[in-house]
């Protein structure tokens, strides 16, 4: 199933990762801030939502380095250049990734951001719609969000064109650690 | 048809640049539909759609009323209006009461449809579209061209025109570079909005929910960064359960733009906290404006299980041409034709409705299962009942209700067209068909018609007996064609009877929306068909076919004209086309070709009746391959010539360039010949080759058939 979702959601551009641990992820994250110049100045910051994730991780190692925050304002959101948050479900069918986004935090790091990083439990992909509707509920849920690959707009003489006004890079990361339904 | 309306349509055609990008799209979308639908049963979706939208639609007011309750109980405000001036007011007094200076708004056409923007702007509001299409559409001052791609009329030259003009900057034209420049313009627009508007592309009535599918991200942001949101949405778009969001997701995407799902899709339910920690003031209003009464008529009732994907936009051979300005109104195409004609008045879709040359491609990709055709029809009817018929129409249909008449007229025209005739064309024909324009040749009225020429063939006596109903081409303009199939169905043990009282099969009058004097057509020829006790009646014209087996009941009924629906009906009973009945015969061994001879390549090219009303295209290939020819598919096999009966003497302007790309599909094989089933696409495609000069032949399936049956 991983193999499938991998291949739909590199289709519509984003960028799909698998590791083992939560620790072999924040490595991941952390080179990759650091690749993208993410620092203490506007427009570089990184944002991290509220997330299962990092339940157990010391945050004050986290911010520690400059620009990393887990304070989601709109103002941090939209000088920041990466939202980091975790997504509940990938359907593999389309690509997709699906959450409860009630918090207002977990839309603005993951729409208002250049680059959103969305971590995923391994064992929380479903095949398809079927699967996730039975998972989801609105009466619970106020504000389901799907995210499937970056923004994107044909607008201009059908060109497509990534980032208009969501993030231009999707970069999902798998985790094995944190288990999931399928385990 | 009005005169500004006929040079809009020229305008239209001769915009390279428009033509240019939708009929690129267009093309590509086929293929692209294809792959999105791959692995799907799409029949059964779209039957679940259908069934969900139409259940829906017969209890509008008691789902907008569950709506209501639900979404309040969670704290949204629901708003219900018939009036599209209540919805302005509505919005305007939450904007004063709370002091709104700015508003965002991402996509909605049900904003469009009351044209919201200028209200809002007159009562001293700001207002920016977020989504590109729309803010490029807005910078520009015009109205969306297309349901789903509302710039897709617009070079990127014109936008970045557009977009030096904002910024104050001169910008070049490349495409990521202008949408850089749309991010950076509207991100401090929709931070700073005091108000985001939106629609809703569905609404569940059991949960309170309403459905945002975007690509751009717009929708989101609209909906969480200003601190009210107002969703505007009309009745239509709601549904009973949950559990139907799902497979409207599995469609909408893929029919509008051939996407698996679009990059963001939100269902809110009920208002969600502010990112600083207030509840959003959210507004709900469900609009009416007409679509009760709408579901209320049986004819159009269907109209609601539109999901607003714009498929039928996609695959129309008009809208590929002219795009959507030409409409006049917000919603374009044939679907736009009918939301026109209930939304503003029947008489805005006077003009438009003639655009429809009713070939049916929107009726097989339609998620909704709506007929558009059908529906374009019955605007036709409601047209005629109001407004009578134009008089030259009148004039011509009191002729055609009058068989010796008629058929005298057609003689006579036979004798007068003489002296015009070049070979088997001549420029023009007499009568009422006289008003036809250059660009194609039409054929001469036959020295001889069938009529006539059937009283000569001698035939064997055989039990089996079949009618022959000719049509007003065969008879008149291609009597070979007849003789062809009295030969095939001769040497099948068949005796082909001709009731001489036969007469045209009311299709002119019907797609005029003429009905009585398509159902006087009727009467008279279920009359004269039934006389005899045959086995078939056979035609060798689908859209004849398709009056007897279909339509004489349907107009009949419509009438009221029930005494004759029983004989309507056994008429339809018996009523077979050419290559069915041909294909039977060979399968059951009756028929046999002569064999061991390669005759190359042959192209076929589907008639729309033949194809989409009849679902007959194997039978015909397959016999044209077992008489020996090599099958060569053109591109867009199935895609209307262009004829459309009486529509190529109306819109001579669409109907040329239609008629070009058929001939250059058709060249592109390199077939020294094409078949088709149809004598009106035979006198397209014949004439337009004659013109063309490039010596492809053109040739009903009869008579190659004929040419090759074993001795």
């Amino acid at each position: 199933m991983y193999e499938l979702f991998k291949a739909k959601a590199v289709g519509v551009g984003a960028e799909v990762y698998r590791v083992e641990s939560k620790r072999d992820a924040l490595d991941f994250i952390l080179s990759f801030l650091e690749k993208e110049g993410v620092s203490d100045a506007p427009g570089s910051y990184a944002v991290w939502a509220d997330s299962p994730f990092l339940e157990g991780i010391d945050k004050r190692e986290l911010t520690a380095i400059p620009g990393v925050g887990f304070e989601v304002s709109r103002l941090r959101a939209s000088q920041a250049k990466v939202g980091i948050s975790q997504m509940d479900w990938a359907v593999a069918d389309t690509g997709s990734l699906v959450q409860d986004q009630c918090a207002a935090e977990q839309r603005l790091v993951s729409s208002l951001t250049g680059i959103h990083i969305a971590l995923v439990a391994s064992g929380n992909i479903l095949s398809g719609k079927p699967q996730l509707f039975a998972r989801i509920n609105p009466r619970t849920s106020k504000y389901i969000a799907f995210i499937t690959g970056p923004s994107r707009t044909a607008d201009i003489e059908r060109v497509l064109t990534i980032g208009v006004h969501g993030p231009e890079r999707l970069i999902i990361i798998f985790v094995d650690e944190l288990g999931g339904e399928n385990i | 048809m009005k005169k500004e309306f006929k040079a809009s349509i020229t305008k239209a055609v001769n915009d390279a640049n428009l033509t240019g990008a939708l009929g690129k799209f267009s093309e590509a979308y086929k293929v692209n539909r294809a792959k999105a639908y791959e692995g799907m049963d799409f029949e059964a979706l779209r039957s679940t759609i259908a069934q969900a939208k139409s259940s829906a639609a017969c209890q509008l007011d008691h789902l907008a009323e569950t709506f209501k309750k639900n979404a309040e109980a969670l704290g949204a405000k629901v708003y219900r209006t018939k009036d599209p001036r209540e919805v302005k007011q509505y919005i305007l007094k939450v904007a004063l009461e709370n002091g709104v200076k700015t508003v965002v708004k991402s996509k909605s056409m049900a904003t469009e449809e009351i044209h919201l923007n200028s209200y809002l702007m007159e009562n001293g509001i700001t207002v920016a579209e977020t989504d590109l299409g729309e803010w490029i559409i807005q910078l520009a001052g015009q109205t969306p061209s297309h349901m789903v791609m509302p710039a897709i009329h617009m070079t990127k030259e014109e936008v970045a025109e557009l977009f030096s003009k904002e910024v104050d900057e001169r910008l070049s034209s490349d495409i990521p570079r202008l949408v850089k420049v749309a991010r950076d313009e509207l991100r401090p627009k929709f931070l700073a909005a005091d108000m985001g508007i939106s629609g809703g592309n569905i609404a569940v009535a059991e949960t309170g929910s309403i459905v945002l599918v975007t690509n751009e991200g717009n929708a989101r942001l609209v909906t969480t960064l200003p601190k009210i949101h107002i969703a505007l949405v009309g009745v239509e778009k709601l549904v009973e359960k949950f559990e139907t969001v799902a497979p409207i997701l599995d469609a909408l995407p893929r029919s509008a733009t051939a996407q698996l799902l679009t990059s963001y899709v939100s269902i809110i339910t009920g208002p969600t906290p502010n990112d600083d920690g207030s509840l959003k003031d959210m507004h709900i209003i469900l609009m009416d404006n007409r679509r009760t009464e709408m579901a209320q008529d049986p004819k159009f009732k269907q109209a609601l299980q539109c999901i607003r994907c714009g498929s039928c936009l996609n695959v129309c051979p008009i809208f590929r041409l002219v795009g959507g300005h030409v409409f006049g109104g917000i919603y374009t195409g044939g679907i736009g034709t009918i939301l026109t004609a209930w939304f503003d008045e029947l008489k805005k879709s006077e003009d438009i409705q003639g655009l429809c040359i009713q070939c049916g491609n929107c009726t097989q990709v339609c998620p909704g299962k709506l007929d558009i055709p059908e529906m374009i029809m019955e605007i036709r009817r409601r047209l005629v009942l109001e407004k009578g018929q134009p008089m030259v129409q009148k004039a011509i249909f009191s002729v055609v209700n009058n068989r010796k008449l008629f058929h005298g007229m057609l003689r006579a025209a036979s004798v007068a067209g003489k002296p015009f005739t070049s070979g088997k064309f001549i420029r023009h024909l007499p009568l009422f068909l006289s008003d036809l324009t250059d660009g194609r040749s039409l054929p001469a009225i036959a020295a001889e018609p069938f009529r006539d020429t059937f009283l000569k063939i001698k035939q064997p006596k055989l039990q089996e007996k079949a009618a022959f109903y000719a049509g007003c081409l065969i008879d008149f303009a291609y009597p070979e064609m007849g003789v062809a199939l009295v030969k095939l169905l001769n040497k099948a043990g068949i005796e082909v009877t001709f009731p001489q009282e036969q007469t045209c099969c009311g299709a002119p009058a019907l797609y005029s929306g003429a009905y009585e004097v398509a159902a006087q057509n009727a009467v008279d020829n279920i009359k004269v068909l039934l006389q005899e006790d045959v086995r078939y009646v056979v035609s060798a014209c689908p859209t004849c076919t398709v009056a007897l087996a279909h339509e004489f009941v349907k107009t009949l009924d419509t009438l009221g004209r029930t005494e004759w629906l029983p004989k309507a009906k056994e008429l339809a009973q018996k009523t077979v086309d050419f290559s069915t009945l041909v294909k039977r015969l060979v399968d059951e061994g009756r028929l046999s070709f002569k064999e061991g001879e390669e005759l190359g390549k042959i192209t076929y090219h589907d008639s729309c009746h033949l194809k989409r009303t009849l679902n007959v295209f194997e039978q015909p290939r397959e016999l044209l391959e077992k008489a020996g020819y090599q099958l060569e598919e053109m591109f867009e096999c199935d895609m209307c010539c262009g004829m459309g009966g009486s529509y190529s003497m109306k819109l001579p302007e669409i109907s040329g360039p239609i008629l070009q790309n058929k001939l250059k599909n058709i060249k592109a094989t390199g077939a020294p010949v094409v078949a088709m089933d149809c004598p009106g696409c035979v006198l397209q495609i014949s004439g337009g080759f004659d013109q063309d000069g490039s010596g492809v032949r053109v040739k009903h399936t009869a008579e190659l058939l004929a040419d090759r049956l074993k001795d």
